[in-house]
Parts: C-alpha cells; sequence; structure tokens
C-alpha cells in the first residue's frame, strides 16, 4: 500500500508545486492521476521516488517511510519502484536489451554492468517481457532506430524488469498517436493486473484514464479536487479539475466501453 | 522593440530611436579606431621593404624550385617523428582530459570546488601556445621527442576537455533520469546514462585534436622538440631553399592524410 500524508513541494523558485496532498492507495490499484499541465501531477510521482525531494510530509510504501530514506537506502527502495515516463527516457544510444537490462541497475554491481555481464537469470527475464510486450526481435536493435511505441514498450520492459511493488506512470502516452496511445494504455493495465502492481498513471487524456483505471484523482494547482470512480467525472467535476470549458465531448458514456476494439 | 502609439495608429520599429543612434555611434567609434590604429601602423613601416616585398617573395620561391627530392630520404624519420608526437601527445591528453571534463561539467562536477580546479586546468592549458609549452619543456627535458609530446599533451588537454565538458553539460536529464529511478548508484548512472550521451563527442574531440596537432607537432622542431621542425629551421637557416620547399611538401602531404584519416573515423563514428 502507498500512503501520501500531507505531502508538500515548494520549489526553490517559490512555486508551491504540492500542498498537503494526502492519499492512499491500496494494492493492486491502478489510478489515473489527471490534471492541467502544471498542476503538480509529475511533481507528485516524482516526490515518491525522490527523483523531487519532498520539501514535507511523508510517501510510505509497505510501511516504509521514503522521505525518511538515507540515499543507500533510497536506491534500494527505487528498484521496488519501477517508472515509466513521457518521452519514454531510453538512452538512445544503448541497444534495446541494454536498456530493458538497465531496470537491474540496482541489483547489479558497478563492475558486472560495465561489462554487460548481467545474471542469467536477468537477461533471460528481459527476453521474457520483451517478448510479452511483442519485441523480441529487436533486442539487438539500438533504441533510437524504434517508432515511438515501440520505444515506450521497452520503457515498460525497463521499469517490470525491476520487479517492482509499484508502477509511476508519467504521461505515458503524451507523444503517441491516439492508436498507439490505446495500446500502451492496455498494455500497462494488462501487466498491472497479471502481477497484481500498483500504479499511478499521470494522464492528460480524460477519456483514456476513464478507459484504463479503477480510480481517478484530480489535481490542481497541487490539491487534490476530486477522487473517486470514473463514472464521477462529470461537466462539474471536469470544471473544477482544469477549469470552464463545454466539456460534452469529452466525457465517456459508460456503457460504450468497448467502441475502440 | 518599440512599439509607438500616436494618435490614430500604432507604429512597430525594429529599435527605438534611441537605440538606433546609440548602434551608429558604436559603429562610428569602431571605424575611427581602426583608421587611427592603421595611420600609426603606416607611420612605422618602411614602406621600401613592402615595395620590394613581391620581388623578394619571388626571388625566394625562384630558389625553392625545383624541390630537393633526395632530400626526402632523410625526412622519413622526423615524418614519422612528428606524427608520434601528436598521436602519442593526443592520447596522453585525452587520458587527462576525459576526468578533467566530468569534473568541469556543472551536472557530474562531486563539488564546486573541485570544478573550479578543473576550470583552472582547461584555462592554463588553453592560454599557452603548444610552441611556448615546448620552449620551457626543452629547457626541463632537453631537446627532443619527449618535450614535443609533453608540450602537445599539456595544451590538448584544455582544448579537449572544454569540448566535452561542454558536451555533458548539454546531455538529456531524462535519460539520466530514468537510470536514477532504477535505483542505479551513482557510477551506474555515469556509465548509464552520460557516458553513451556523449561517447560520440569524446571520440569526434580526439580525432579532431589529432588533426590539429598533426599541424601543431610540425612546427615544434623549431625550439628543439623534435619532429620535422628541426629540419626546416635548420634548412632556413643555412638558406637551403630547395630543401625548405621538399620539407613543406612533405608537410602537405601528412597534414592532407591526416585530414582524410580523421574524416574517415570521425564518419564512422556518427
Amino acid at each position: 500500500m502507498l500512503k501520501l500524508e500531507n505531502l508538500t513541494k515548494r520549489y526553490n523558485t517559490g512555486d508551491l508545486a504540492l500542498q498537503g496532498v494526502d492519499l492512499e492507495i491500496p494494492d493492486g490499484q491502478v489510478l489515473a492521476l489527471i490534471g492541467p499541465s502544471g498542476a503538480g501531477k509529475s511533481t507528485l510521482i516524482r516526490c515518491v521516488n525522490r527523483l523531487v525531494e519532498p520539501t514535507d510530509g511523508s510517501a510510505t510504501l509497505n510501511d516504509e517511510n521514503l522521505t525518511k530514506l538515507s540515499s543507500r537506502a533510497l536506491r534500494r527502495a527505487r528498484r521496488r519502484m519501477g517508472m515509466i515516463f513521457q518521452e519514454y527516457a531510453l538512452v538512445e544510444r544503448l541497444t534495446v536489451m541494454e536498456n530493458v537490462l538497465s531496470g537491474r541497475l540496482g541489483y547489479v554491481g558497478f563492475w558486472r554492468s560495465y561489462f554487460r555481464k548481467f545474471p542469467k537469470d536477468d537477461v533471460r527475464e528481459a527476453f521474457r517481457l520483451l517478448d510479452r510486450v511483442g519485441l523480441l526481435e529487436m533486442a539487438d536493435k539500438r533504441a533510437d532506430e524504434l517508432s515511438g511505441g515501440q520505444r515506450q514498450r521497452v520503457g515498460i520492459c525497463r521499469a517490470l524488469i525491476q520487479n517492482p511493488d509499484l508502477l509511476l506512470v508519467d504521461e505515458p502516452t503524451a507523444s503517441l498517436d491516439p492508436k498507439t496511445s490505446r495500446q500502451i494504455m492496455r498494455l500497462i493495465n494488462e501487466l498491472c493486473a497479471e502481477r497484481g502492481l500498483t500504479a499511478i498513471i499521470n494522464i492528460h487524456d480524460v477519456l483514456l484514464a476513464q478507459m484504463f483505471s479503477q480510480r481517478i484523482v484530480g489535481l490542481a494547482l497541487g490539491k487534490i479536487v476530486y477522487d473517486g470512480s470514473p463514472e464521477g467525472l462529470t461537466p462539474e467535476v471536469l470544471t473544477q479539475i482544469y477549469g470552464e470549458e463545454d466539456w460534452s465531448a469529452t466525457i465517456e458514456k459508460v456503457d460504450d466501453e468497448d467502441e475502440d476494439d | 522593440m518599440a512599439v509607438i502609439k500616436t494618435n490614430n495608429e500604432i507604429i512597430w520599429k525594429r529599435r527605438t530611436t534611441k537605440k538606433q543612434l546609440a548602434i551608429w555611434l558604436a559603429w562610428l567609434v569602431g571605424i575611427s579606431i581602426v583608421l587611427f590604429a592603421w595611420s600609426i601602423i603606416s607611420e612605422r613601416t618602411v614602406w621600401f621593404f613592402v615595395q620590394d616585398a613581391p620581388r623578394q617573395a619571388a626571388d625566394i620561391g625562384g630558389r625553392m624550385v625545383p624541390p630537393k627530392w633526395s632530400y626526402i630520404s632523410k625526412l622519413i624519420t622526423p615524418v614519422w617523428d612528428t606524427i608520434n608526437i601528436a598521436t602519442l601527445g593526443t592520447v596522453i591528453a585525452m587520458i587527462i582530459a576525459v576526468p578533467v571534463a566530468f569534473c568541469a561539467a556543472r551536472n557530474t562536477t562531486p563539488h564546486s570546488t573541485v570544478r573550479v580546479v578543473a576550470l583552472f586546468i582547461i584555462v592554463s592549458s588553453r592560454s599557452v601556445n603548444s610552441l611556448i609549452w615546448a620552449l620551457m619543456l626543452v629547457f626541463i627535458l632537453g631537446p627532443g621527442v619527449l618535450a614535443g609530446t609533453i608540450a602537445i599533451g599539456l595544451r590538448s588537454i584544455g582544448f579537449c576537455a572544454k569540448l566535452i565538458y561542454e558536451s555533458i553539460e548539454e546531455i538529456d536529464e531524462n535519460q539520466v533520469e530514468a537510470i536514477k529511478a532504477t535505483g542505479a548508484s551513482n557510477l551506474q548512472r555515469m556509465t548509464y546514462g552520460i557516458l553513451p550521451q556523449v561517447l560520440p563527442t569524446i571520440a569526434g574531440v580526439g580525432i579532431y585534436r589529432w588533426d590539429i596537432n598533426i599541424r601543431e607537432s610540425t612546427i615544434l622542431g623549431l625550439v628543439g622538440a623534435g619532429g620535422i621542425g628541426l629540419q626546416l629551421s635548420a634548412s632556413i637557416n643555412t638558406l637551403a631553399w630547395t630543401q625548405v620547399s621538399t620539407i613543406l611538401l612533405v608537410i602537405l602531404v601528412t597534414v592532407f592524410i591526416s585530414e582524410w584519416v580523421s574524416a574517415k573515423v570521425r564518419g564512422a563514428i556518427i
């Protein structure tokens, strides 16, 4: 279980990105975090694995207070939190296999990783994951040769090979076309279900959020303004999150869930 | 940008009148300085020698042909020395420059004091020409190839480290962040997140500097630091102009080959 208590982040510029966020996410729940740009979505998930240091409050994963960890313990804790990025953030000049195996860096010593001598089990798992996402033949290609959707699949493999308890997903579809976006979201969803993973997914696309998550949290100006089911996103709620706009085309009619299949 | 509102119209001009005047003034001052300096140089020049220059040049040029081809057999060893000075000097420089660059880059330096030291190394290496380094090292180490190699090395550290650290500062931080998020250690972050991004630059800078060093090492012999410059200065001093032209041709061919090699290698890396 992931528990955020009074999580607060003030940047050096003085901007208050998070204002005392309280959130509890039970194991195995896929949660979509929506909100306008600058609402603090990225800051929130980065405060969990401390790519951004929270100013105040705490984040607790399975009874371990992440905000209090020493740098060594933090590295250990990060191994249990897989992260998927908006622009994929693959190391462009490394091969697909090296990128996937980089998810094991927290478990492997420096020289073994430097000479690419990863344990056999890790390599086997990497092949299995690449096969799962349909990229087995691409293992030896350089990451910059792949298309956007393929890169994001590699990013997913890199996060999963960590064998995480929690997935932090930052705008996974922002650089992808609508069809690929749906495929990627479906893949993340399936993998979370297969492995019983907890996930926080930052996403701009309200419709995708509704389709692929069990719970939606709306963030505006660093505060939670909505926390509830995907069906509960009414025009009034969206106005509260994003501001005044005509929302009639955005909200999904719950019964056409399978329209895109 | 100047936006001027009048009663019935909005006018846009690139600059305000004040700014435009200031720019004209700056041009005026600059041109006056150039003209003034020109007049001083002109006063102190013996124009007779200058008028004579084309005749002198033609005279020396005439004495240079035909090149003394038999002299080439004596140039093989000096050319080999020159290439070795350049190559070894570049290797030494790169071995030192890469760690210095990592210490000098804002995003990889272990500490701001270390950064200052690294920047100082870069500036001091760059501020002294390799000929001057060679001049001093000939005094310290005695004449020969060693002094030349170290001179080339010292001069190249700053050049290489500066270009490399600038490219380290321009890397895509997202890739490093992603590696960090897996629980990687600092060293792993360096080798997985940063090194792959800057490796092409490191190789490119090394090759580029080697190419420059081939040319620089041809003159080090002038101060006794080994290489073909030794023969060049001896030949000029003894007015052996046919030998001078042979040497210049040999240097031309060497530089031509080094340009070709570096272009090929650079093409292969990128």
